[in-house]
């Protein structure tokens, strides 16, 4: 951690969680370093597989029984190590201090239970709130996320609201406490672009009022870049890229966030504007590739890539894990011999054929 | 009940889907019942991509599917090819809707788990014993081909061997070995992840262009829509509220609704302040406002609005809107000329 940085909320270091599977040990997260600001927004971004959501889980506790969590892992939340807490502690920890929005808002409320039992419990158990100060709290929480006739709603099921006023009321259960850090993992997905854009100004509100910091996981780049300060890329289980989320956008370093971004289809573009596809398929991560992970669908990929692990090279504020970054000398300079070969270093065959051809993952599971 | 009016359609040789007055019924229980789609028109010419957009509920999937009369549409007309779908049934209902083939949100579910690859993709063929034995094998592993899956590898595994993607293709596939003329495609990209969306969307339009299809594409995601579309239609509370070409319907959208729905897009590095809100939540379909069904949550809502529903009427080339209040194309949009009708 640099100095000029203030004293961090929460601080993981070399996080590595796995699955023991039938065909051998999935490294789900494997390696991650970063750390989060007091009331700083953070946005992870990646496909399925990458590890984003087992990362929030691991540090929310949420894991599932087979999940394992190696031992040199550090999660710091003030200085402390959250893994060591025990019993009350730990309670208060993952029901007060930090709290998490799911992305399907109608499978996390509990269906025969009322508005109000979700709302109140975490504020009788955790703040010793009375049932009567409880449910004013409640109407005050569901006013605050934007609930119309408050009070009529404590008393109804989530069946009875829309989605997207019951992923308001997920996070009103999460601000309950006054929570130091809210994960939201997907917290729009599942909701109307509409809606999704309210959620989305609800959320940033309530950071600025309750200087509340924040990590907002999506696989959508659009929703991160203008919503947090700084976004972390993840592939395959590792840190592709992170960085102060303008400059991440702006000056895109590694070439798999740079070919996320060309994939992505834009309502600027017009009409029919072929798309961009990333070569090949996620890797297995029970087998994972030697060398850099994205290296066998990497345009700028050379033989170095294939043999050496690239870390996340140090350049203040914004890092990235790539030996040939995209709009440097190196990364230019690569690309320009692969496409001089024909193939990359890894081997992929850059001539252009029918394009979605080569997408054919040789690699079927 | 008026429909959303009829200036839209086309009248001209190459139109191969026609429906008009499309209405969809659901009961509701306690002898309520709820319009999912009212009065619904809309055509598509040959090899043309119509895209139907809007939110949950707008009735999108259940217009398209009640096209395909999978449940046949409570009313209306529904001419394909010049033949009139709604008055089929039975077989021949079936035999003339092998040419209008389906693909699904989910594509691992919407796959038999225990059949393989070849097995499903065969099946259309089998029941109507189009081609026996090594003819239809032929025909499969050509089909597969084409959608990038190399049938030595993959003619003979089940789907929970396929990624997300793969089995997308699957379902592509299944849906082409009928040479059908019209494909719905019912948010086919929505499951994916965005690397695995570009080749699906890729795919698509290149099968498009290879057998000729008319795609009936019907997806909540305004930038994929925008690119695959030749024409879009944004519907709202089972209506239509405008119909433009995708370059006209991003550059100006005539309907306060459609202007909302881009201006909820997330852009990429959007540090733009958040606009105006609009109030409120979608209306219960059961019981609709009067008049225009957007006026509860419009901004421009006058009392018109509330007494008579706006008609689909053109506001520009290849540009038509319900609107009694329709917005004002900006003087620096990309085609600043407006034609009146």
């Amino acid at each position: 951690m640099r100095s000029d940085e203030p004293a961090p909320l929460l601080a993981v270091e070399n996080l590595a969680t796995s699955f023991s599977t039938p065909r051998g040990v999935l490294r789900a997260v494997d390696g991650v370093s970063f750390t989060l600001a007091p009331s700083e927004a953070l946005g992870v971004v990646g496909e399925s597989g990458s590890g984003k959501s087992v990362l929030v889980r691991t540090v929310m506790n949420i894991l599932p029984r087979q999940a394992q969590v190696a031992a040199e892992s550090r999660i710091l939340f003030e200085g402390q190590e959250v893994r060591d807490r025990r019993g009350a502690a730990a309670r208060h920890f993952w029901g007060a201090e930090v709290a998490m929005v799911f992305q399907d808002p109608m499978t996390s409320l509990n269906p025969v239970r009322t508005i109000g039992r979700q709302l109140t419990e975490p504020m009788r158990h955790h703040l010793g709130l009375s049932r009567r100060a409880a449910d004013t709290r409640a109407a005050e929480l569901l006013a605050e996320v934007g609930i119309s006739e408050p009070v009529r709603r404590l008393s109804q099921y989530p069946h009875e609201l829309s989605g997207g006023m019951r992923q308001r009321v997920m996070i009103g259960i999460a601000l309950s406490c006054s929570p130091k850090l809210l994960i939201a993992d997907e917290p729009t997905t599942a909701l109307d672009v509409t809606v999704q854009k309210e959620i989305l100004d609800l959320l940033a509100r309530l950071r600025t009022e309750l200087r509340m910091a924040m990590i907002l996981i999506s696989h959508d780049l659009a929703v991160v870049s203008g919503r947090t300060d700084r976004t972390m890329v993840m592939y395959a289980g590792r840190v592709a890229e992170i960085g102060p989320t303008a400059e991440l956008f702006r000056h895109t370093r590694h070439p798999y966030t740079a070919a996320l971004l060309r994939s992505t289809p834009r309502i600027d573009q017009p009409s029919h504007t072929p798309l961009e596809v990333i070569a090949g398929g996620a890797p297995d991560l029970v087998h994972p590739p030697p060398g850099c992970r994205f290296a066998p669908r990497c345009r700028q990929a050379r033989p170095r890539c294939q043999q050496e692990d690239p870390a996340l090279a140090d350049e203040p504020g914004h890092r990235y894990a790539c030996f040939y970054p995209v709009g440097t000398e190196a990364g230019d300079r690569a690309l320009a011999e692969n496409l001089a070969d024909g193939r990359t270093g890894a081997g992929l065959d850059l001539t252009p054929v029918r394009t979605d051809r080569s997408t054919l993952d040789g690699a079927v599971n | 009940m008026a429909g959303t009016g009829k200036a839209h359609l086309r009248d001209t040789d190459d139109v191969v889907l026609r429906v008009e007055d499309l209405t969809v019924r659901f009961p509701a229980g306690r002898g309520r019942s709820v319009q999912a789609v009212s009065g619904i028109s809309l055509d598509a010419r040959v090899r043309e991509t119509v895209g139907l957009v809007g939110e949950s509920g707008c009735g999108k999937s259940t217009t398209g599917r009640a096209i395909l009369q999978l449940p046949p549409p409570t009313s209306g007309s529904v001419r394909f090819d010049g033949t009139e779908l709604t008055a089929l049934r039975g077989e021949r209902l079936r035999r003339t809707r092998t040419r209008l083939q389906m693909i699904f949100q989910d594509p691992i579910s919407s796959l038999n788990p225990r059949r393989t690859v070849r097995d499903i993709v065969a099946e259309g063929l089998r029941i109507w014993h189009r081609e026996g034995g090594p003819a239809a094998r032929r025909r499969v592993d050509e089909v597969l081909d084409a959608v990038g899956l190399d049938p030595r590898l993959v003619g003979d595994r089940r789907p929970h061997e396929l990624s997300g993607g793969q089995c997308q293709r699957v379902c592509i596939a299944r849906a082409l070995v009928l040479e059908p003329a019209v494909v719905l495609c019912d948010e086919p990209v929505s499951a994916l992840d965005v690397s695995v969306q570009a080749q699906i969307l890729n795919l698509l339009e290149e099968m498009k262009q290879r057998y000729g299809l008319t795609l009936l594409f019907v997806a909540h995601d305004l930038a994929v829509v925008k690119r695959v579309s030749d024409r879009i239609v944004v519907m709202y509370l089972g209506k239509i509220c405008e119909v433009a070409s995708p370059d006209v319907l991003f550059a100006r959208p005539a309907h306060p609704y459609t202007a909302l729905l881009l201006r909820s897009i997330p852009e990429l590095d959007d540090g733009s302040p958040a606009p105006a809100r609009t109030s409120g939540e979608l209306p219960s379909a059961l019981d609709p406002p009067s008049g225009c069904r957007f006026r509860t949550r419009c901004p421009r809502a006058a009392d018109v609005c509330a007494r008579t529903e706006p008609q689909l009427r053109q506001t520009g080339p290849d540009q038509y809107v319900a609107c009694h209040f329709p917005q004002d194309a900006p003087a620096d949009g990309p085609t600043a000329g407006r034609s009146r009708p």
